[in-house]
């Protein structure tokens, strides 16, 4: 059977949450003695070659590629996870929620004060993935198991996920480890 | 006038005639959360984040005047569901962007989920369109975090004399507005008004002094909301 795999992403997220968990510091050697990394950033592999125990998704759905990415994810990953803020809710990138896609199109590549686009049309193109009306939490594309909150959640609270869930026993974050900034 | 007896989560508690639940429990040093209610301003009992079971009804603990043996249930899985719900509802109805609000650390929405054990709201994000009146030059208005708790309204009415605020409209459009019709510039409130202070979410601020006090030493970054009450107790 060998070691649990373990896959993640970052979808339209920042890889703060990615960063954090790099910052478990000395225990990601002890993270890989647990585990195997299958599709992630971590080590560049960009296609599922195994079905995957635990899945983390850093990042919400802004666009056409998130979505299916995490579609993806959830039919090779036995436990998905929402790891951060963006995944959660949303987040930074969902501030745009309250304005018609159009709009934000424009003043990103059109009136911005900084802008220069002799083209004058927002980019567009069959290799461009299409915007979503809005930026989506993940939990309202596939079902989500868990919710680790954070911007990004603390080294320690992924860390004590990840042990919980690959020794089978029940995830008790202490107070200080359950924090939304 | 003799002391009033009853029960906290099968607790003694003696109380004095014409306390609201919350007082007699605060007294005793046990903890009831709460949001819409403030020290020193008139209960509203409108977030019902202070529900109780009295003799197994529901009730606010910050309106519901003690009784001579009632029992009021404060923590059973139950009533900590419902206050869990409640806050998971006032988190999507809103845009509630922990991740850089000035308030985050000291607000008492937040130290609510903190302390109920939120991971994240069960309900679908509502994403609603709210205003923001930074029109003033020293305090704003950011709607998206409004709980509608109506601290404001009765700080202002009640202690600074000046009815800045009021609500209006109703139901999912109902929000706070200022007396004016016009700005929050357009109105007489001030810096120092207590209206200001009050605000337990990031709604109502003062310009220029957010991100003052660094993570880790926020009111709430290390001990939940509401051990100051409990803390009373066993330090008596
Ligand atoms: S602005 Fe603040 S104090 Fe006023 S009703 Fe909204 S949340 Fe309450
Ligand atoms: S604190 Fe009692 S209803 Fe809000």
């Amino acid at each position: 059977m060998g070691k649990p795999k373990v896959a993640t992403a970052s979808l339209a997220g920042c890889f703060g949450c990615h960063m954090s968990l790099l910052d478990i510091d000395d225990k990601i050697l002890k993270l890989v003695e647990l585990v195997e990394f299958n599709k992630s950033p971590v080590d560049d592999i960009k296609k599922f070659t195994e079905r995957c125990a635990v899945g983390l998704i850093e990042g919400g759905c802004a666009n056409e590629e998130n979505a299916h990415n995490l579609q993806d994810f959830r039919r090779n990953c036995d436990i998905l996870i929402s790891v951060g803020d963006c995944a959660i809710m949303g987040g930074i990138p969902a501030m745009r929620n309250g304005i018609p896609l159009q709009e934000c199109l424009q003043k990103a590549y059109l009136e911005g004060p900084t802008i220069y686009n002799p083209t004058g049309k927002a980019p567009n193109g069959p290799d461009i993935p299409l915007l979503l009306d809005k930026v989506y939490p993940c939990s309202e594309i596939v079902k989500m198991d868990y919710h680790l909150p954070g911007c990004p959640p603390p080294a320690e609270t992924l860390w004590q996920a990840l042990v919980a869930l690959l020794t089978d026993k029940p995830l008790d974050l202490p107070y200080e480890l359950i924090k939304y900034d | 006038m003799a002391d009033i007896t009853f029960k906290i989560d099968n607790v003694d508690i003696k109380g004095k005639p014409g306390q609201t639940i919350m007082e007699a429990a605060d007294a005793a040093g046990i903890y009831i959360p709460r949001l819409c209610t403030y020290e020193g301003l008139q209960p509203h009992g409108s977030c019902r984040v202070c529900t109780v079971f009295v003799n197994g009804r529901a009730q606010a603990a910050c309106t519901q005047p003690i009784a001579e043996g009632i029992t009021v249930d404060n923590s059973s899985e139950e009533v900590q569901q419902i206050r869990k719900d409640i806050i998971e509802m006032l988190f999507v109805e809103g845009n509630h962007y922990c991740m850089f609000c000035e308030k985050s650390g000291n607000c008492e929405l937040q130290a609510l989920a903190y302390r109920l054990g939120v991971l994240a709201p069960k309900y679908p994000y509502l994403f609603p369109k709210r205003d923001i009146d930074a029109s003033h030059k020293d305090i704003f208005i950011d709607r998206n975090r409004c709980v509608l708790c109506g601290r404001c309204v009765r700080a202002s009415q009640d202690i600074d004399g000046k009815n800045v605020f009021e609500f209006v409209d109703r139901g999912p459009d109902k929000r706070v507005a200022v007396n004016s019709e016009a700005k929050l510039s357009d109105t007489e409130i001030d810096v120092t008004d207590k209206a200001v202070e009050v605000c337990p979410v990031g709604a109502l601020l003062k310009k220029r002094v957010g991100y003052a006090v660094p993570i880790g030493e926020r009111l709430y970054d290390n001990k939940p909301i509401g051990s100051e009450i409990e803390n009373k107790n066993q330090s008596s």
